[in-house]
């Protein structure tokens, strides 16, 4: 599909993006582009590319071909400010990967204060209106080990929109967790899209993507094989690929692909 | 209740049997023929009261030797461990160079390299190279046991997960920042208990020094012994660096035991 209406400004947009491990082809000219307030849907089987696609865009990963532009600015993973661009973008793992050290507080006001620069104090009222935000208040000082893990999610994901990102990059963030705690990551998920943050994620809860995205991806093989409305995609996909797909998720049950 | 008892009772028991087997020792090493000649050489008290004081001062050496290493070793070991962790390949020199400092400091025995340096050195009277057996004795022990720390560093830095460092990167930290913030305060807390262990061992080898003639405990124990013909001021030696020892032992089985319970609880 063509990418849509180019009057909008792109916040983050990959053209052509090609990447390889080894001499398996993950990621096989992707082209994507987010538009400010726009929440995108990346679904597809493990393995289709989708978590590559986040981590490449978040330059956690070279790309090997194409380009990536945040703002309409050309990035790369080996650029001199690719930590700069990585403050202006958030990304949130599936395996939580909170700091084990640090408590709740600490692991949200740890990148304000260090690559920000933010004094203490800033950092730290600024990480308890987050942390107040995703319903975790009474949690700030708790480690993450004594934290359940939609808990240590939500800490997550405050800590990623602590450096006040332009676009959030959501990794199957609800994969780890169990079907009582998954509604409460995509409570919070649903509140940041109604606030009008940018978002891509890449998830296996079918409702949810319904529900929330604006417009849905389907990769198969590391290509985005359609893209469009979740009416559309959902309702009546064009691709035999997509159709099969939503057809084997559907018979596993209520949206959950694994 | 019954717990309680039946741990008093457990107790008790225990303090019973170790006393019969003491005792049953006691009796029978000192009605042996030959014991009244083994505690002469060995176990006397006058030569203990005697030597005492002279070993203990003495061994104020060896708490400067160790507790100056010390102090150099820890900040040298991580700079050697992270030199060793480097992956820019600009510093791939520094990391080749960091590489044989620790396989051939952890390879050679210290006697050796103590030796050598402190005999070697010297007599090549250099000009301006410090002639003191301490200074080489210091010198030699910083260098043996920075390369075992450094080894203990590179252990526990390598033990963080990579996606600590990577979650840290993905919010805009540096290499540096994530490493400083993220990935050491975590590798740190797990090294304590082998960085202990490592410094019983550089303790007791502040021993070993005594071949350049520095007189530390054990070398003022052998000087005491030759005097008398009588080994027991070595015997006054080796207690009190049990003394010395023991406790940080003891401390050390409580740490990994502190670990050990955060690890299966996850209680912090």
């Amino acid at each position: 599909m063509a990418r849509t209406s180019t009057r909008d400004v792109a916040v983050l947009e990959l053209h052509n993006v090609s990447k390889r491990y080894g001499r398996t082809l993950v990621l096989d000219k992707i082209n994507l582009s987010l538009r400010e307030h726009e929440v995108v849907c990346l679904i597809g089987a493990s393995g289709s590319g989708k978590s590559t696609l986040l981590r490449c865009a978040d330059l956690l990963e070279p790309v090997d071909a194409g380009s990536i532009s945040l703002n309409g600015r050309a990035v790369h993973a080996d650029d001199r400010d690719a930590d700069a661009t990585r403050r202006q973008l958030g990304i949130v793992f599936q395996g939580f990967s909170l700091f084990p050290h640090l408590t709740a507080l600490e692991n949200v006001a740890l990148a304000p204060r260090v690559a920000l620069g933010l004094s203490a104090d800033a950092a730290a009222r600024r990480s308890r209106a987050l942390l107040k935000q995703l319903g975790l208040a009474a949690k700030a000082n708790a480690y993450p080990d004594s934290l359940s893990g939609g808990q240590q999610q939500r800490v997550a994901i405050a800590r990623a929109l602590a450096t006040e990102p332009k676009v959030l990059l959501l990794d199957e963030i609800t994969s780890a967790l169990d079907p009582v705690l998954v509604a409460e990551v995509l409570e919070a998920l649903r509140t940041l899209a109604t606030n009008g943050m940018t978002m891509l994620i890449a998830t296996h809860e079918m409702a949810f993507a319904a529900d929330v995205a604006d417009r849905i991806c389907y990769l198969e093989s590391g290509r985005i094989v359609e893209e469009g409305t979740p009416e559309r995609i959902f309702g009546s996909p064009r691709d035999a690929r997509t159709r099969g797909f939503l057809k084997r998720v559907r018979s596993v049950g209520a949206g959950n692909a694994r | 209740m019954t717990a309680a008892r039946s741990a008093r009772k457990g107790t008790l028991v225990a303090v019973i049997s170790t006393l019969a087997v003491a005792t049953i020792v006691a009796i029978s090493v000192g009605s042996s023929p030959s014991w009244p000649i083994v505690q002469k050489a060995f176990f006397d008290g006058t030569y203990f009261s005697t030597s005492l004081p002279e070993v203990v001062g003495a061994f104020a050496i060896n708490i400067q030797l160790f507790v100056l290493a010390e102090i150099l070793i820890l900040p040298l070991g991580l700079l050697i461990a992270l030199a060793r962790s480097i992956t820019n390949p600009a510093f791939t020199p520094l990391r080749i160079f960091a590489t044989i400092y620790t396989d051939f400091f952890r390879g050679v025995p210290s006697i050796l390299v103590i030796y050598v340096l402190g005999f070697g050195v010297p007599a090549l009277r250099l000009p301006g190279v410090p002639k003191e057996p301490f200074f080489w004795a210091l010198v030699t022990l910083v260098l043996i046991y920075s390369a075992y720390v450094s080894e203990v560093y590179r252990a526990g830095i390598e033990s963080v997960h990579p996606s600590q460092e990577r979650a840290a990167r993905a919010l805009g930290l540096t290499r540096v920042q994530a490493l400083r913030f993220v990935v050491l305060p975590q590798a740190l807390r797990r090294v304590v208990p082998p960085l202990l262990n490592d410094f019983i061992g550089l303790q007791k080898d502040t021993a070993l020094v005594s071949i350049l003639g520095v007189v530390e405990a054990f070398k003022q124990a052998q000087i005491l012994k030759s005097a008398n013909f009588n080994f027991t001021p070595l015997m006054t030696t080796a207690l009190i660096f049990l003394v010395i020892t023991i406790p940080m032992t003891r401390l050390l089985d409580r740490l990994a035991a502190k670990d050990r319970a955060a690890q299966q609880g996850g209680a912090r």
